[in-house]
């Protein structure tokens, strides 16, 4: 199957670009595979937020979440890395250049076990991208042995149950320093497309848990990944939209109602009370919400945490605002006196 | 001075039947972390701005305090600047080891000592200068607290006294290494000085044979450790985005980097940095980046260590594979694995020729002195973005993080080259791009940078199989296709790995061949041998890999060919028998050291000779 649920054929979007640029090859995954529909996602969301597909540097691991970047965006830079390092390389394809978008997306395995250490260095760093994980529960491209974001008594399709204490990802990323943690599941489209929006106008690293179910292994009774478990034990913190700073806002905000969040490029976040009160710059708010759903069995879903205003890596790093990458000779070799000055001192 | 005799009563007002001027090794025996660097820098400069030529070289153990270090300098009128085995000088400032490093003195050495260690009683064939310091530091040091430091500057003032030293050039030296804002200590650490001279001057009276006298041989020279130079070296290389992990030898390479950035690459109108520099997490990361970063357009480098580069292995040959330049400087150490952290050797040539599996081949550059640390920096960007391919600097510790008398470094000629990059003009001109095509037939396809506005510019870059359009395949074709492109690229890369230096005597029916450091004693070394053994021989230097045709050439043109490295292995060796036709092989012989300090000439003689029977 093609991973673009299409919009009509010639509809354009507000950079006068048909949605077949942001569609990529063919899909090789499995027919009802939860990578597929984030695909879709992404291939929506940047359509319609007119994003230039050339700004974009489409990063990935190694894994059947991360061979995904091939089936999106072909008029995008991608690069299919190694098992767990796309942080590192998307770290360093944001240092040459500043101007790329990086999307990064991951399996739980690249992020929750090989490749940890990055992730977690990544997230400390605040480098500026969208880091999606697609989380199964299972190591699908090696044939569904679980991954350490299995919960624990979660049953693998042989039988064998998980004792070991699952990763959190985004417990993880708020404590570590992520400035926009959210999760979500590759079957709400609505609620994965809006908070995807909100990451592209995000000024940091922006971390997605798209829970994503493995049909081939990890979609079975007894699983807590499959598309049936997650429907069930999902539970919104809130209803998610999101209206870009180009468009003028339509709605008023019913007072208590709605929380409206004005980010960082003027596009404003929308959630809406669903039962109880959510305030998502509370970290500790946020740290206790995901600990009493896990507790309770649940899947909390919508934005768990954010916080706008933090220095990204550019800003540590303190650089030209031009892409290192492209800098003329002229900027970056000092001249012949500079020279004679340093051998001067060492004579 | 091993081979002249010394007469155990010359003096300094007479007697003197021989002096031994400006050929002679110093060794100061300290504790780590006692601040004597200071001292011996001092020493080891007064030495050169007097001209003579010499070099100084750490031995320091893996700790941060309290354990013995010996820092030994040479001073060679020849300019041989390698290790010398033989101690002529020891200064014994450390009670632990003061006995053994007396008792391993050659007759007729001579001793400065700390008077309380009575070190006169070990032997009677030397000459020994007892030096009160604790009594001597008192007067010119009344902060208690720095007297630790201040201490060592006394043994400047009498081995300097003792061996005839200028010490208005020791007074440069020290204010020099200071600096005017250190004004204040600089006075200190002089009038320390002052008092070991003048101590020297009333209580020791001259009895060995060893004087320096001005000479005019370090003319225009300068002094550096080689991983500073090379840290210069990426800064005029137009050096982008850096990454690291630090590791013992390799850290003070991007750590001297830092500090050359922030004055020579700041953008004077914004105050920005036309840089990056980013401490990794590992290795591994700080490839990773390096990877991300120059497959976006950066030049980026990383350095590091044995430890390190066995961690980069899967991304090198990503790297290779997918084809994405990589600089990475290896400054080698004692292995495997943690080894000896603060030796040197040449141990990691398979590894960096052959990283990562599958079959992989990178190339290296091979500096053997600071001046080739600067340039080859340069060479290892130009090459690793017009091949698109990691590239290996593969240096050691004794020129990383040793002082080298050094030649200035020449400023670039040749423009930055950023290889086969197509911009949006040039996809609008060409009309079609295909990443891993051969449209050139030297194996080196075109690139562009993600950020390229164009809506062909756009590709695929993966580690797994793919073909020349960059999609994904397992076919069989397309992969061996693939990869004899990849062979025919490192072919072409012979033409830009730069000729070895060499010379081919008429006479000679031997050669040596070596790489790196192992430079410094083989040139010593074949001295020797025509000197003592009237023995000529030829010599190739290589200063990278890919070996080039010259090495074909000149292994044919002899009857035998030693191949001199620091390693156990014969890893030079056996990257050659991997490379060169067989009929060439069964004229190599092989010439190894590798206990951990630098090479020097005698050891290498002594193989020499023991093979050839001579
Ligand atoms: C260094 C290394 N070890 C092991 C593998 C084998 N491997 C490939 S994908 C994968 C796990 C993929 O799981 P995940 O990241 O969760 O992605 P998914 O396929 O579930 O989307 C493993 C272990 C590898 N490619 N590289
Ligand atoms: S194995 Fe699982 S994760 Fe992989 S493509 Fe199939 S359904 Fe998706
Ligand atoms: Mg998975």
């Amino acid at each position: 199957m093609s991973a673009a649920a299409a919009p009509p054929p010639k509809k354009v979007n507000r950079i006068g670009l048909d949605v077949l640029p942001y569609k990529g090859g063919k899909t090789t995954l499995c027919a009802g595979c939860g990578h597929n529909s984030i695909s879709e996602r992404i291939i929506e969301v940047l359509f319609e937020l007119g994003i230039e597909p050339h700004s974009v540097a489409k990063m990935s691991g190694i894994g059947c979440s991360s061979k995904t970047p091939a089936y999106f965006l072909s008029q995008s830079h991608g690069f299919n890395s190694v098992h767990g390092r796309a942080p590192a390389v998307s770290t360093g394809a944001l240092m040459a250049n500043r101007d790329l978008r990086g999307i990064v997306v991951t399996g739980d395995g690249d992020t929750a076990s090989i490749g940890i250490g990055q992730f977690i260095h990544m997230l400390r760093r605040n480098v500026p991208l969208v880091y999606i994980i697609e989380n199964n529960g299972v190591y699908g491209l090696t044939k569904g042995q679980f991954s350490a974001t299995a919960d624990r008594g979660s049953k693998q399709k042989s039988g064998v149950i998980n004792d070991m204490t699952p990763i959190d990802c985004c417990l993880m990323g708020i404590e570590l320093g992520a400035t926009f943690v959210a999760r979500s599941f590759s079957g709400d489209k609505k609620q994965l497309t809006n908070i995807l929006k909100a990451c592209v106008s995000h000024r940091g690293l922006s971390l997605v848990d798209v829970i994503s179910p493995c049909v081939t292994f990890n979609d079975h009774e007894g699983s807590t990944k499959s598309y049936s478990y997650v429907k069930e034990h999902e539970m919104a913190l809130h209803d998610v939209s999101y209206v870009p700073y180009y468009e003028e806002i339509q709605v008023d905000i019913e007072e208590g109602e709605v929380r409206d969040v004005t980010m960082h490029d003027g596009s404003h976040l929308r959630l809406k009370k669903l039962g109880r009160d959510y305030d998502p710059t509370n970290k500790r708010q946020a740290v206790d919400a995901i600990t009493d759903a896990e507790k309770s069995g649940e899947i909390l879903t919508g934005i768990l945490y954010m916080e706008q205003g933090r220095d990204t890596l550019h800003d540590m790093l303190g650089m030209v605002d031009e892409p290192l990458a492209t800098l003329p000779q002229s900027r970056v070799r000092p001249g012949p006196e500079a020279l004679a000055r340093m051998m001067e001192e060492l004579r | 001075m091993s081979t002249i005799e010394v007469s155990p009563v010359a003096s300094r007002t007479g007697g003197q039947s021989y002096r031994v001027i400006n050929d002679w090794s110093i060794q100061v025996a300290t504790v780590n972390g006692s601040g004597s660097q200071t001292a011996n820098n001092i020493l080891m400069r007064s030495i050169f701005q007097m001209g003579i030529p010499v070099s100084g070289k750490n031995l320091f153990p893996s700790n941060i305090a309290g354990l013995p270090t010996w820092f030994t300098i040479r001073a060679n009128k020849h300019g041989w600047i390698g290790r010398k085995k033989e101690i002529d000088f020891l200064v014994a400032m450390n009670p632990e080891t003061a006995r053994e490093d007396v008792l391993k003195l050659e007759p007729g050495a001579a001793v400065v000592y700390d008077a309380p260690l009575k070190l006169n009683e070990l032997r009677t064939d030397l000459h020994f200068y007892p030096v009160p310091f604790d009594k001597l530091v008192v007067p010119v040091c009344p902060e208690v607290r720095l007297r630790k430091l201040v201490r060592n500057m006394i043994y400047d003032g009498v081995v300097g006294h003792l061996l005839g030293l200028d010490f208005e050039e020791m007074k440069k030296a020290l204010y020099k290494q200071f600096g005017a804002r250190k004004a204040k200590a600089a006075d200190l650490n002089w009038n320390a000085i002052q008092a070991g001279k003048q101590f020297a001057e009333e209580s020791l009276p001259k009895m060995d044979s060893l004087w320096a006298e001005r000479m005019d041989k370090t003319a225009g020279k300068i002094i550096i450790d080689g991983n500073s130079a090379a840290a210069l070296g990426c800064v005029f290389a137009g050096v982008t985005v850096v990454t690291w992990y630090p590791i013992t030898p390799s850290s003070s390479l991007v750590e001297s980097m830092i500090g050359y950035l922030k004055r020579l690459r700041i953008d004077k109108e914004t105050g920005k940095a036309t840089y990056a520099v980013l401490q990794a997490e590992d290795e591994l990361a700080a490839v990773g980046m390096v990877i991300g970063a120059s497959w976006a357009g950066a030049r980026a480098m990383t350095s590091t260590s044995g430890p390190g580069v066995s961690l980069m292995a899967e991304f090198v040959g990503l790297g290779y594979y997918a084809e994405v330049p990589a600089v990475i400087f290896d400054v080698q150490r004692v292995g495997p694995s943690t080894g000896l952290p603060t030796r040197t050797m040449q141990g990691d040539l398979l590894s960096n020729a052959l990283l990562s599996h599958g079959d992989t081949h990178h190339p290296i550059l091979f500096p053997s002195d600071p001046a080739e640390c600067f340039s080859m920096a340069g060479e290892a960007f130009d090459i690793a973005e017009h091949f698109q391919t990691p590239v290996f600097v593969n240096t050691d510790l004794d020129l990383g993080m040793n002082n080298w008398m050094a030649d200035p470094f020449e400023y670039p000629t040749k423009p930055i080259h950023r290889g086969k990059v197509l911009t949006a003009e040039d996809l609008d001109r060409v009309g079609e791009f295909a990443r891993y095509r051969d449209v050139d037939g030297d194996g080196v396809p075109y690139r562009t940078l993600p950020g390229t506005k164009h809506p062909k510019a756009a590709y695929f870059t993966r580690g797994s199989g793919h073909n020349d359009r960059a999609g994904y395949t397992e076919r069989e074709d397309d992969y061996v296709n693939n990869v004899d492109r990849l062979s025919r690229k490192f072919e072409t890369m012979k033409k830009w790995i730069p000729a070895p230096e060499m010379q081919r005597s008429e006479k000679a029916s031997i050669g040596l061949v070596y790489c790196g450091t192992t430079r410094w004693a083989v040139e010593e070394s074949r001295d020797q041998i025509a000197r003592e053994y009237g023995v000529e021989t030829s010599f190739l230097r290589l200063k990278g890999y890919p070996f080039t045709q010259e090495l074909e050439d000149f292994i044919h043109a002899h009857e035998r060919v030693y191949v001199v490295e620091q390693n156990r292995d014969a890893q030079l060796l056996a990257l050659m028998k991997l490379d060169l036709p067989v009929p060439l092989l069964s004229k190599l012989r092989s010439i190894r050291y590798y206990g951990g300090m630098p090479l020097d000439a005698r050891t290498v003689t002594t193989k020499f000779v023991e093979q050839e029977g001579l």
